[in-house]
Parts: C-alpha cells; sequence; structure tokens
C-alpha cells in the first residue's frame, strides 16, 4: 500500500465519499428514475429518523427498541466469548478434544445463524432466548476459532519454557496462552461483535415483539421505508461505534504486551 | 545430585523418504556438578540432545537418564536457559522468576527471599518490576538465568545462551557465568559455536561429528584449569592469553576443522 495519510486528509476524502455518495442518491430519487417509495430521500429518512427519536412507533421510541436490542445483543455475545474463547484455548492446548471438537464446529460454522431461527424459537421462545441463541450462533465461531488458533500458533519456546518451569495445565492456559493469544481472541471479538449484532437484527426481523428489527419489520408492513432506513442507519451507527470501541480494545492490548498494534 | 546419562542414544527426524538421522550412537555422563559443553559443526543436533534431556523431544533409540531415572517429561529438575530467552512478555522480571516457584505451589513468604536472591545473584534487583521488552538483551538472558536458577534445579541447559548477545556483553556474561559456577555449582550442559567460550567455561569439551551428530572426542579442561589456576585470574582475557588456554582451544579448533 501507499504510505499512511495525515489524519485531515483521511477524514477529508472519508467526507468526499460520503458527500459524493449521498448526492447521487439524491439526484436518482429527485430525477424520478425511482419512485420516492421504493428509495426515500436523504432528508426524508434523516427527518424520520429523528422522529422516531421522541416518537413512538411499533409500541417504542427508536431509542427504546435500539436498546432492547442492544440488551439482547449484550447477553448473546457475552455468551458466545465465554463459551467461545475458553473453549477455543482449551482446544489449542489439548490435541484431543481439539480432534473431538473440530469437525463438529467446523460443520456448525457454515450454517448463518439466521437459519437457526426456526429452533431457537422453539427451543427459547421469541423474546430474550430465542434471539439470543442466534446472535450466540453469529458471534460464537469467530470467538472459538481466533482463540484456538492464538493459542495453537503460540511461539513453541514459550509453552516450552512453561513445561519445564513446572507449569500446570490450568496455569499454562490462563497465564500463557490466553495472554499471547490476547491480540488474536480481540481481533475474534471484533469480528463476532460484528456478526453478532448482523444476526441480532436478522432475528429480529422475525422472532421478536420489540427490538430496531421489529421496528423495520413494522415500517415494511405500513409501507414506509423511510422507518425502514432509519432503523438501518441506527444499526449502521451502533455497528460503527462498537467497532470502533473494540479497535481501541485491540490498540490497548497490543499496547499492554509490548508490541504496538 | 545432577548426572546426566546418554546411552546409546539414536535419533532420527520424519519417516519414509524424509527420514533424517540426527544424532547416532550419542554415550555421555556428566558427573554431578560438572560443567560440559558441547560444540560441534551446525546441524549436528547438539540441541536435539538438550532437548532431549529437557523432554522436549523422545530419542529414537537408547535412553537418557538423569540420576537414574529416564527422562519422559519435561521439568522444574531440569531448566532450561534458552538462546531466544522466552521470558513470558507479559510478566515482570519479578514475575518470570517466580514462576517456577508458583508452580511449586510455594507459599509467597517463602518464595519472596529466594526471588530477592535470584535479582540479587543476577544483579537486576533495581528491574525487578520492569518488562522484558524494557530491559537489554543482556538483561534479558539474566532474567532467563535467574529464572532457572532460582527453581534450584539438579540440571541446568544451556542452548548458545549468549549467542544472541553483542560480544561485549557476551563476555560480562561469561565472567558472571564463571562466578555464578564456581559459587553454586551445578551440573550444567552448555552448548555454544564458540571455542573459547567452551574452553572459557567448561570443566570437559565434547566434540561433536557432522551430521548424523556422534561425540567425536571429549576434551578435559579442568584437571588443565586446576594445575594452570585459570580461576585466580579476574578476567576473561587474561585466561585467554595463557599458553593452556590457547593450546586446548586450537586442538578442539583443528579437531571441529575437520568436520566442515
Ligand atoms: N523437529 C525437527 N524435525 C525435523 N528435523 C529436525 C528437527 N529438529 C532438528 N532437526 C534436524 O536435525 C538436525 C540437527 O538439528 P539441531 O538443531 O540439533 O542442530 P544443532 O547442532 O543445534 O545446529 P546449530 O548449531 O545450527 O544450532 C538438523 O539437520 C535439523 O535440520
Ligand atoms: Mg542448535
Amino acid at each position: 500500500m501507499e504510505p499512511r495519510l495525515q489524519p485531515l486528509e483521511t477524514i477529508a476524502y472519508g467526507a468526499i465519499g460520503l458527500v459524493t455518495f449521498f448526492a447521487i442518491w439524491t439526484i436518482v430519487v429527485l430525477s424520478g428514475a425511482v419512485p420516492h417509495t421504493f428509495l426515500p430521500l436523504p432528508t426524508a429518512i434523516l427527518t424520520r429518523f429523528t422522529f422516531l427519536l421522541t416518537h413512538s412507533f411499533a409500541g417504542a421510541t427508536l431509542p427504546q427498541h435500539l436498546l432492547a436490542s442492544i440488551d439482547r445483543y449484550l447477553g448473546g455475545f457475552l455468551l458466545a466469548a465465554l463459551v467461545g474463547v475458553p473453549l477455543g484455548l482449551l482446544m489449542g492446548w489439548f490435541r484431543w478434544l481439539d480432534d473431538i471438537l473440530s469437525p463438529i464446529f467446523d460443520g456448525l460454522r457454515f450454517i448463518a445463524p439466521i437459519a437457526w431461527v426456526p429452533f431457537a424459537a422453539l427451543w427459547f421462545g421469541t423474546g430474550y432466548g430465542g434471539p439470543i441463541m442466534i446472535i450466540f450462533a453469529g458471534a460464537f465461531s469467530p470467538c472459538l476459532i481466533n482463540a484456538h488458533r492464538g493459542a495453537r500458533f503460540v511461539n513453541a519456546s514459550l509453552t516450552e519454557a512453561a513445561s519445564m518451569l513446572g507449569t500446570g495445565h490450568f496455569r499454562t492456559i490462563t497465564e500463557v496462552l490466553l495472554p499471547a493469544s490476547l491480540p488474536s481472541i480481540v481481533a475474534g471479538l471484533r469480528v463476532a461483535a460484528g456478526l453478532g449484532w448482523q444476526s441480532l437484527v436478522g432475528a429480529e426481523l422475525i422472532v421478536a415483539a420489540n427490538g430496531i428489527g421489529y421496528m423495520m419489520v413494522q415500517g415494511q408492513a405500513n409501507l414506509q421505508t423511510s422507518t425502514v432506513m432509519a432503523g438501518m442507519v441506527s444499526i449502521g451507527l451502533v455497528g460503527f461505534g462498537m467497532d470502533r470501541l473494540l479497535r481501541l480494545a485491540e490498540r490497548a492490548v497490543g499496547k499492554r504486551l509490548g508490541r504496538p498494534a | 545430585m545432577g548426572s546426566i546419562c546418554f546411552d546409546k542414544v539414536d535419533k532420527v527426524f520424519g519417516a519414509g523418504s524424509g527420514v533424517l538421522k540426527a544424532l547416532e550412537d550419542i554415550n555421555l555422563i556428566v558427573a554431578d556438578k560438572e560443567f560440559v559443553a558441547i560444540v560441534g559443526p551446525s546441524g549436528c543436533g547438539k540441541t536435539t540432545c538438550l532437548r532431549m534431556v529437557a523432554g522436549f523431544e523422545a530419542p529414537s533409540a537408547g535412553t537418557i537418564s538423569v540420576d537414574g531415572k529416564v527422562i519422559i517429561a519435561p521439568g522444574p529438575d531440569r531448566a532450561v536457559v534458552f538462546q531466544q530467552f522466552a521470558l513470558f512478555p507479559w510478566k515482570t522480571v519479578r514475575g518470570n522468576i517466580e514462576m517456577g516457584l508458583r508452580n511449586k505451589n510455594m507459599p509467597r513468604a517463602q518464595r519472596a527471599p529466594l526471588v530477592e536472591g535470584a535479582l540479587k545473584l543476577m544483579n537486576l534487583e533495581s528491574h525487578a518490576e520492569a518488562f522484558p521488552h524494557q530491559l537489554s538483551g543482556g538483561m534479558q538472558q539474566r532474567v532467563a538465568i535467574a529464572r532457572a536458577y532460582v527453581l534450584d534445579p539438579a540440571v541446568l541447559l544451556m542452548d548458545e545462551p549468549f549467542g544472541a548477545l553483542d560480544a561485549q556483553t557476551r563476555v560480562v556474561m561469561q565472567e558472571e557465568l564463571v562466578r555464578l559456577a564456581r559459587l553454586n555449582p551445578r551440573t550444567v550442559l552448555f552448548i555454544t559455536h564458540s571455542v573459547e567460550e567452551a574452553v572459557y567455561l567448561a570443566d570437559r569439551v565434547a566434540i561433536m561429528s557432522r551430521r548424523p551428530g556422534r561425540i567425536k572426542g571429549i576434551v578435559d579442561i579442568k584437571a588443565v584449569r586446576l594445575a594452570e589456576q585459570w580461576d585466580k585470574s579476574e578476567r576473561i582475557e587474561d585466561v585467554m592469553e595463557r599458553e593452556s588456554f590457547v593450546h586446548l582451544r586450537s586442538n578442539i579448533w583443528k579437531s571441529l576443522r575437520e568436520e566442515k
């Protein structure tokens, strides 16, 4: 790649991209090539967005829908991290566990989270449990895989040093594999966060009675494309914000381990 | 206690057409508290010998035992100092040194004086709370040596421990290791590419042949060192200029040259 640009230049180019994007969009709609009901104007979406911030639609305001979604999301994401990361580390250390579990997980991970919707609804209901299972299905694999790979590719001399120091399995995993894999794990969490968030909205389109996805379905039912789009915008914004936070975490981890990210 | 015995040890890597015979018929006894250096051409299997004593690899034939017990796994009775230090980057100097003692479930109050002793021994007191990446290479290797010494191991295994250091630091470390070895004798198996280093540090030097590695000769240094009173010299260069030292060095060097 070319050398890095100054931060201001980066921002300027980003702004050029966004402005051009919205300009073309506006022109296409205003020219009449596409009816407003198919594609609302950016300004209409913005108006609708601000309206929904304070006005109830489909039972709640947009922030309330978002909070309901984030609540579910955090549940599913934390569950995926709390199960996936330790399990990945264990699989990275114990070959036999890897041999037992890898074929299963390698198959499961190709099933799109949405494909679990019927079972999620059946097993855990459509309120909290069902969506959580779907988020879990989306976020679990990256947590597991990155912890697994991180642990597997730890510098062999570090695990050898641990074993010659008489380090037991538990401590080797918590004090050697875990810190050594942290960069990989955090990268996995970042991917998992994105996939989980996508899965959540997909799940809510089908199985929830509130949340941002539910709001969008109701908007669609009422032929309010601008409501659907306002939902999409807020999904994008929240996802972007989360990713930024995790990126900061990634940097912090790199610094803590003495190597710049 | 800590005698090492290699008994008819072979080591073969790979299988089928990719098979590689690394070591053949290695027989060597390192006595308790003896310092033996191994020299030999690159790829002759020095590291492999040491890794088998550490328990990281198993011999393909024959046995290696420490104090009569055949080695089956790594353990703190055989501490290793790695060429690339292999310190835990996320642990402080103290944390690295303490790790082995914690693994022995030694209570904190009992650990503390041992760790302080090891820090002092290696002149690391003022860096106890530093992280490895904040230290120079020489200091990092000191931490690795302290981490090994604090375990009070029967056997110390060192694979080119000063190979990654600059020449000046290396000399300082050599002098310190001699000081340590005289102060606190241990059974040491020490690998080096430097004949000088081997003659300066070791009681005996084992010379290996090209692959498949065999031990082609063993040179007794200790007898000469004692007779010539090398240990009275303060500095390494004083020892290295002595006729007896030069003589031993060139003998080993010639024997090695035949292998290149
Ligand atoms: N895990 C392994 N798999 C296959 N071959 C190996 C393995 N480890 C070592 N070897 C081979 O065995 C031979 C001896 O290797 P070893 O590392 O013991 O040599 P060495 O004497 O330490 O060399 P150097 O002086 O360069 O460090 C080499 O030919 C090497 O390629
Ligand atoms: Mg080697």
